[in-house]
């Protein structure tokens, strides 16, 4: 096995998002990601396909020296299923947008999760359309002004997470684009897991939604508005590290440590492996008072499509007397005319 | 009454009733062990949208209609010899198609009053009320000796009703001097494993059935229809739809590559990818997807891993299609798009056979989107036609739109088993000798077909990108002017150069004269029977049916060149014609149409095709 690198992931176009743009992160966490991706399972570059439909986001199979498939509106989790299911081997890479895979490829995209499809889903949610200019998508805020909603929206967003998980996902990952550590973490996770991975990218848009992710972005206020799930470990954030996360059999609640007698040990640990999807729904739509999730909310062990595919071909292949079209064209009902 | 046997060459029989009352199976039992006896023989199922329509009413009749004959069987027929009606409502919808010769058997049981007033009767005389009085009807008791039959059979009333049809066959059994060996074998099949019990009471309703015709002096003839002089070999009878999922099984095996199909079950396809489905043991994956576009694209996603990919539907699905047939044409992928097309347009006649989504293949599509389109002529013919779509699919790296119709997809045929060995091998232009460092660009041409080299993931140095953007030979996304209109005018010829490798076209009759009949798809048995009719009436007419529509035959023009007139016949308003026009427009083109989601009949075509000459 050759010891792959960023640069083996690298091709040859140049990368033409906006100056500033958030995609340009995810593709540098994914690009050293896949190296330690290759080390950990043994897979060589020529296995990995990449996969998008329409957008800005898309144009990232362009800039893997990868196979890749640049398709069309909201519908590469199709093709990237038709790829995984006709050659189970390959390991398939999906980027695509908050308009491309909850709008138009809405569809695709539960029933991916549904099948529980061995592939990985980079989902970039800038909240925004960003290729045609600045139209408001399904992940965009109530009330966001756009170009189509000069007087603000009056449609709730998805928040994909809970699509995610209420399509019973197998596995959900959250982060920000400027977190490159984090997501190259994430990104290996992802790979790791067998099943429907999908990975919400928080982008930021700086030509049509600059800054739409702020509130718990920004610097000043990150680790008090965020907080980094690893299964494992205690659920704890703040700047200072003192706060955390306590369940009491109902809710999630914020709490501080040192206050009203909470110590480290009341605070709850994350397990990303449970079987309760309940709870992982709750971290997954935390706002408000509580702290965005970010970090693998969600990976647990479950029968994937692609192996189910496979292995009944197989089980049918050993049981069966036909084994090939002369085989076939003899069976059952036929006559002979002498 | 003195019964007299009549050797006859052909007879039409057409079993109509309620959508429950398993007319369909009666149909298909007969058709098959007329098979077996060796007749020739068509059918053509004739049923409604509706699984289970309102209860004796005329939109709830399901019909079979079944010709077997000694020779020269390739339609259904027109009109029938028999028909069974197990219901007003049936004998209402269906007694126009009854010959002036014909025998009408009802189950009287059946004719109530309630039950002539839902089929909308005014008059307590029926046969009156619709002009048939003057056949030859048979009133039988179908229901109440059916009950009889079974009444110490231990079944409930529920399923001893079912059982009528298996009394009605075994009196059209008599009726038509068949033996009743092979339904005997098949009722033992069928309830072997799950229902031992009903074997018995099946063959005893059966055989009752058989002996109340033998046994009634209201039987005025019976008839044999000798065995077909065919071909030796080996048998079996052969649905359209069944023909296209083993065609391409069968191009799966020569290609050497698995066949992947994703698809969206839809009226009257489904029965396609069903059949697919049972195929694992030959390495057939299916995926049955979310949605029409989801059944396409996971096919192109197949496509692009190296499967010979499938999707499968009708005229709205094909609707569905079209973006994503668009993105296959760019990429320059195999694949396969069957269309078994039905009466439209939107949800129109699904269960009704139209050839009207002719132009829909050639054209509709955004840009200048060409694809190879082909049509299957007959049930067994689409076996080959599936085979070659998928060959030129693969070996031309292009998608490749296969029509079939309603009509041959659920119509069925006997068909004289072929070997494996009579196929060619398909060869996919696979990319190879590729230096190292060197960079694959995927748009390269062969110079003599135009089409790209194929690499799929997991070929070590040969990662490259396609998509839906236009870009130039290297691969390399462009917008430059010249680039584009190099690669539209590319993309077009190497779907013209395709006509190097399909057969010419064959002229029934002589070269040339005054009128050639044409046609394509699945009305070519109707086609060619009123030819053949033609041609004993002493007029001087030639046929030639097209089974290869983009590209055309390579001889396409030169045949035209020998006629006067051309009629074109198909079941549209004249799309194929129109499209004909604009590529031979010197040539003097006739038209005869039917949109009525029905068949041709053949004594219509005759008709319409004397007025030529």
């Amino acid at each position: 096995m050759a010891n792959l690198t960023f640069k083996d992931f690298k091709s040859d176009q140049e990368v033409r998002w906006c100056p500033g743009c958030g995609d340009h992160a995810v593709l540098a966490a994914l690009q050293r990601a896949l190296p330690k991706v290759s080390q950990a399972l043994n897979y060589e570059k020529e296995r990995y396909v990449v996969v998008s439909g329409i957008g800005c986001s898309s144009r990232l199979p362009y800039y893997m020296d990868t196979y890749g498939f640049h398709s069309i509106h909201g519908r590469a989790t199709a093709i990237s299923t038709g790829i995984k299911v006709a050659n189970p081997t390959l390991t398939v890479w999906q980027a695509c947008g908050d308009g491309d895979a909850l709008a138009i490829g809405g569809n695709h995209f539960i029933h991916a999760i549904r099948r529980n499809i061995d592939i990985n889903v980079i989902l970039f949610n800038n909240q925004i359309y960003g290729l045609t200019k600045g139209q408001y998508s399904p992940t965009s805020k109530f009330g966001a002004i756009t170009k189509t909603s000069p007087y603000g929206t009056v449609e709730h967003p998805f928040n994909p997470g809970s699509l995610v998980l209420g399509a019973k996902g197998t596995f959900f990952a959250r982060s920000l684009d400027s977190e490159l550590k984090l997501n190259e973490e994430i990104m290996t996770q992802a790979a790791l897991h067998d099943g429907c991975s999908v990975m919400e990218m928080l982008t930021n848009c700086v030509i049509f939604n600059d800054g739409t992710h702020k509130a718990i972005s920004d610097p000043a206020v990150r680790a008090d508005r965020t907080i980094v799930l690893r299964h494992g470990e205690k659920m704890i954030f703040g700047k200072n590290r003192d706060r955390g996360l306590v369940f009491d059999g109902r809710s999630i609640r914020a709490v501080t440590i040192g206050q009203d007698g909470i110590t480290e040990d009341d605070i709850a640990v994350h397990d990303a492996h449970s079987d309760n999807i309940g709870f992982h729904m709750a971290l997954a739509d935390m706002k408000d008072d509580l702290p965005v999730a970010l970090g693998v909310i969600r990976d647990v062990k479950d029968i994937t499509y692609d192996d189910g595919v496979r292995d009944q071909v197989k089980d049918v292949m050993r049981s069966s007397r036909i084994h090939c079209m002369d085989d076939l064209l003899r069976s059952g009902s036929t006559w002979e005319v002498k | 009454m003195q019964h007299k046997v009549i050797d006859t060459n052909d007879v039409v029989i057409r079993f109509a009733g309620d959508s429950g009352d398993g007319m369909q199976l009666t149909g298909s039992l007969f058709a098959d062990m007329s098979a077996i006896y060796g007749n020739e023989l068509s059918t053509f199922p004739d049923y409604p949208a509706e699984i289970r329509a309102p209860h004796g009413t005329v939109s709830g009749v399901s019909g079979f209609q079944v010709h077997i004959g000694s020779k020269d069987v390739n339609t259904p027929g027109d009109y029938c010899d028999l028909l069974v009606a197990m219901n007003p409502a049936a004998l209402k919808a269906n007694a126009k198609w009854c010959k002036h010769t014909a025998m009408i058997l009802v189950d009287v049981d059946a004719f109530g009053e309630t039950e002539m007033k839902k089929a909308g009767f005014l008059t307590d005389n029926p046969f009156a009320e619709l002009h048939v009085e003057d056949r030859a009807l048979i009133a039988a008791p179908i229901t109440s000796m059916t009950k009889e039959s079974l009444k110490d059979s231990g079944m409930d009333l529920k399923s001893i009703l079912k059982c009528k049809n298996m009394f009605t066959l075994g009196m059209a059994c008599f009726i038509y001097s068949r033996p009743l060996e092979y339904i005997y074998s098949y009722i033992e099949k069928k309830f072997a494993k799950k229902h031992p019990e009903f074997i018995e009471p099946n063959r005893k309703v059966l055989n009752d059935g058989f002996n109340y015709a033998a046994n009634i002096q209201a039987i005025p003839n019976t008839y044999t229809v000798e065995p077909a002089k065919l071909k030796k070999g080996l048998y079996r009878n052969m649905t359209g739809n069944q023909a296209i999922a083993w065609g391409l099984l069968a191009a799966s095996e020569k290609s050497h590559l698995p066949l992947f199909c994703g698809s969206y079950p839809i009226t009257p396809a489904t029965a396609i990818l069903e059949e697919l489905a049972i195929h694992k043991s030959l390495g057939a994956k299916t995926l049955q997807a979310e949605d029409e576009i989801a059944g396409i694209c996971t096919a192109i996603g197949a496509s692009f891993a190296g499967n010979l990919a499938v999707t499968t539907t009708s005229g709205p699905g094909l609707s569905l299609k079209s973006e994503a047939m668009g993105l296959a044409v760019m990429a320059e992928l195999p694949l396969v798009i069957v269309d078994v097309q039905r009466g439209g347009p939107s949800t129109g006649l699904p269960t009704k056979t139209e050839q009207t989504d002719l132009l829909q293949a050639l054209y509709g599509r955004n840009g200048e989107c060409p694809v190879v389109v082909m049509a299957a002529k007959s049930p067994a013919g689409c076996f080959d036609a599936a085979f070659y779509a998928a060959k030129i699919a693969l070996e031309h790296m292009t998608p490749v739109i296969l029509l079939s119709e309603g009509f041959i997809g659920n119509g069925s045929e006997p068909w004289l088993i072929p070997s494996m060995s009579q196929y060619p091998e398909i060869k996919p232009p696979f990319a190879s000798g590729l230096h190292l460092g060197d960079k694959f660009k995927p748009y390269e041409r062969d110079p003599e077909t135009l089409v790209r080299k194929w690499a799929v993931p997991g070929m070590k140095g040969y990662e490259h990108r396609v998509g839906g953007l236009e870009k130039n030979h290297d691969g390399v996304l462009s917008n430059d002017p010249e680039n584009h209109a190099a690669m539209v005018a590319e993309r077009e010829e190497k779907i013209r150069r395709i006509s190097k490798y399909i057969p010419e076209l064959k002229v029934e009759g002589p070269a040339s004269g005054k009128l050639l009949i044409v046609g394509w798809g699945g009305t070519f048995g109707h086609l060619l029977t009123a030819y053949h009719t033609l041609v004993q009436e002493g007029r001087e007419v030639s046929f030639a049916h097209f089974e290869y529509i983009k590209p055309l035959p390579r001889n396409t023009e030169a045949v035209f060149a020998g006629f006067e007139k051309i009629i074109v016949c198909e079941l549209n308003s004249g799309m194929f014609c129109a499209y004909l026009r604009g590529l031979f427009p010197d040539k003097d083109f006739r038209q005869y149409n039917k949109v009525q989601g029905q068949p041709f009949l053949v004594s219509e075509l005759v008709e319409a095709i004397r007025k030529e000459l």
